[in-house]
């Protein structure tokens, strides 16, 4: 696992890949940070966050649409696929590499939160309970992104796919509040990613969302290995 | 060392594998001979765990492939049809991820430059894959097979594509691993398998149609011989001269012109010497003889020898012709 863990991270950086995603993901956070707090003298998170996440939906794909598609292009799934390595150590290998580059890029951003201190009260738990939140969401994109790599060979093709099921999540959340059937409601609001999120934003920290997320992460990474193991019976 | 057992693979209602079953004991070099589609790659991909059989047992090593695929693999090195390769890796980088990834204890240095060393690789060591030739390619295939020392090494179509001079270095090297290694490789050209391998399994639609050793069937093949004749004689008569004597089986006219003379193709009837008599009747008709060569036997031959007289079906024997 550590060996296709490691050759991911290397392939990041050895491509454009890694550094474009790293740019774009910096220079969008900075400006938006700019915008919400410091530009609106505000010391008010909340929008920053809610702007990220969008953000994320479009970014992540970034990482996670060459994941299996490029290997299967490449036929170098093959050896993967060959070799004396479980179906789920290698889906979560490259989960883990898409993840670390997200939250390293994630945490190297939120170093601009200290400017907040110097000019106003900040609630440091509300802070961190935030950036927790986004971390979870993030992971639950990438598998999703994992997910989608896995049943295409174009990355184009990927990373449009992953998008379009993000955006889907997120149209949920938008179009929930004008439905008036409450069952068709419930299910919505219980299946999008985003209105879970609102409660962290304004400081409440959600057990119940943390769980979802991860879950979220877990099926579409075990709907990955399922996709493997059922080509082989093909 | 490889056992395999009735095993059929089914695509929809296509049988890429129709119960097949042979055994690979010790140290020895066996050529999976068939045209393309055969099922050749479908066996080979089964039998290092990239695909499942639908139905069928397949083990390495004595350990089932399919209830433990993780230790079956690590008995297992394979160079699939398409060498995988990341093309943006150096060959070192490659190397030493596919030592990390086999979870291989030997020492990694000395192991890596060994089987470079025995590849012949070592000069392009610290280049990029994607920039080396389809050879060199093929070679660092090969060296990934080798990672760990494994007992069974699975070569799909290695020579595919290389120059003449690559194929015979890459069939010397696959000799050399074969006094170590138990060496499967599959190939479609018959003379690869003569040159290489100590025994033959030949499969045809998904089915073994023969499994000999190597000198076995070369027997078989040189017994009944073909043998391309120019002369400069009367095509009719001569046609007749030949058809009358005892040994030759048939004797047919090729469309060949080359001024006055016509080109034969003879085949002699089974384990009957032709080469003598043709040229007594070329000499005693004052027939000048401008070429006399035997004509290596096709693939396509073999099958249709192989499938009249092994299995002996009808339809089959039809459908052999009809292909031919």
């Amino acid at each position: 696992m550590t060996a296709i863990y490691k050759r991911e991270m290397r392939s990041y950086f050895t491509t454009p890949i890694g550094y474009i995603f790293l740019s774009i993901f910096l220079l969008f956070s900075g400006a938006v940070f700019c915008y919400t707090t410091l530009y609106s003298y505000s010391s008010d998170i909340s929008s920053y966050f809610t702007v990220m996440l969008v953000l994320l939906m479009l970014m992540l794909p970034l990482l996670t649409m060459k994941l299996f598609s490029e290997e299967k292009k490449q036929k170098t799934e093959q050896l993967i696929l060959t070799s004396p390595v479980s179906l789920f150590s290698m889906v979560f290998a490259k989960f883990l590499a898409a993840y670390t580059m997200f939250a390293g890029a994630m945490i190297l951003s939120s170093f601009s939160f200290i400017i907040l201190y110097q000019y106003s009260e900040i609630q440091t738990a509300t802070l961190l309970g935030n950036i927790i939140a986004i971390l979870l969401v993030g992971g639950a994109f990438i598998a999703v992104g994992v997910f989608v790599s896995s049943i295409t060979e174009s990355q184009l093709a990927a990373a449009v796919g992953t998008i379009a099921i993000l955006a889907f999540f997120l149209a949920i959340s938008l179009v929930n509040s004008y439905i008036n059937v409450y069952f068709i409601r419930f299910i919505f609001s219980s299946i999008s990613i985003f209105s879970r999120f609102q409660n962290f934003t304004q400081g409440v920290f959600d057990i119940s969302a943390l769980i979802y997320y991860i879950s979220v992460c877990a099926v579409f990474l075990l709907l990955t290995v399922g996709i493997y193991d059922k080509r082989r019976w093909e | 060392m490889i056992k395999v057992a009735s095993l059929t693979k089914r695509y929809g209602s296509n049988f890429a594998l129709d119960n097949a079953s042979f055994e690979i004991g010790g140290k020895e070099i066996v050529g999976l001979l068939g045209p393309n589609g055969a099922g050749k790659s479908t066996t080979m991909n089964i039998l290092t765990g990239y695909l499942s059989a639908t139905s069928g047992e397949v083990s390495v090593g004595g350990i089932d492939i399919l209830k433990n695929p993780i230790e079956a693999k690590k008995n297992i090195g394979y160079l699939p049809e398409q060498p995988p390769l990341y093309q943006e890796m150096t060959v070192v980088e490659y190397l030493n991820f596919v030592y990390d990834l086999k979870k291989c204890k030997l020492d990694r240095h000395a192991h890596i430059d060994e089987i470079c060393e025995v590849v012949k690789i070592s000069d392009v060591k610290n280049r990029i894959i994607g920039h080396l030739s389809k050879g060199y390619k093929q070679r660092v295939g090969i060296a990934q097979a080798l990672i760990n020392d494994p007992p069974v090494l699975i070569f799909d179509e290695p020579t595919v594509g290389l120059d003449p001079k690559q194929i015979i270095e890459i069939r010397n090297l696959i000799r050399t691993l074969g006094a170590k290694h138990t060496v499967i490789l599959s190939t479609h050209i018959l003379s690869e398998v003569q040159s290489v391998c100590e025994r033959i399994i030949i499969i045809n639609k998904g089915k073994i149609i023969a499994d000999k050793k190597t000198d076995e069937l070369s027997r078989d093949i040189d017994d009944s011989v073909k043998y391309r004749l120019k002369v400069c004689a009367p095509k009719t008569e001569a046609i007749a001269a030949f058809r009358a004597n005892a040994g030759i089986a048939a004797c047919e006219l090729l469309p060949d012109r080359d001024g006055d003379s016509i080109t034969l193709s003879l085949e002699n009837k089974r384990g009957i010497d032709i080469r003598k008599s043709v040229y007594y009747v070329c000499s005693q008709n004052n027939w000048p003889i401008l070429e006399f060569s035997p004509v290596g036997m096709e693939l396509e031959d073999i099958f249709i020898r192989l499938i009249d007289r092994g299995e002996g079906g009808n339809d089959k024997k039809k459908k052999a012709r009809a292909r031919g």
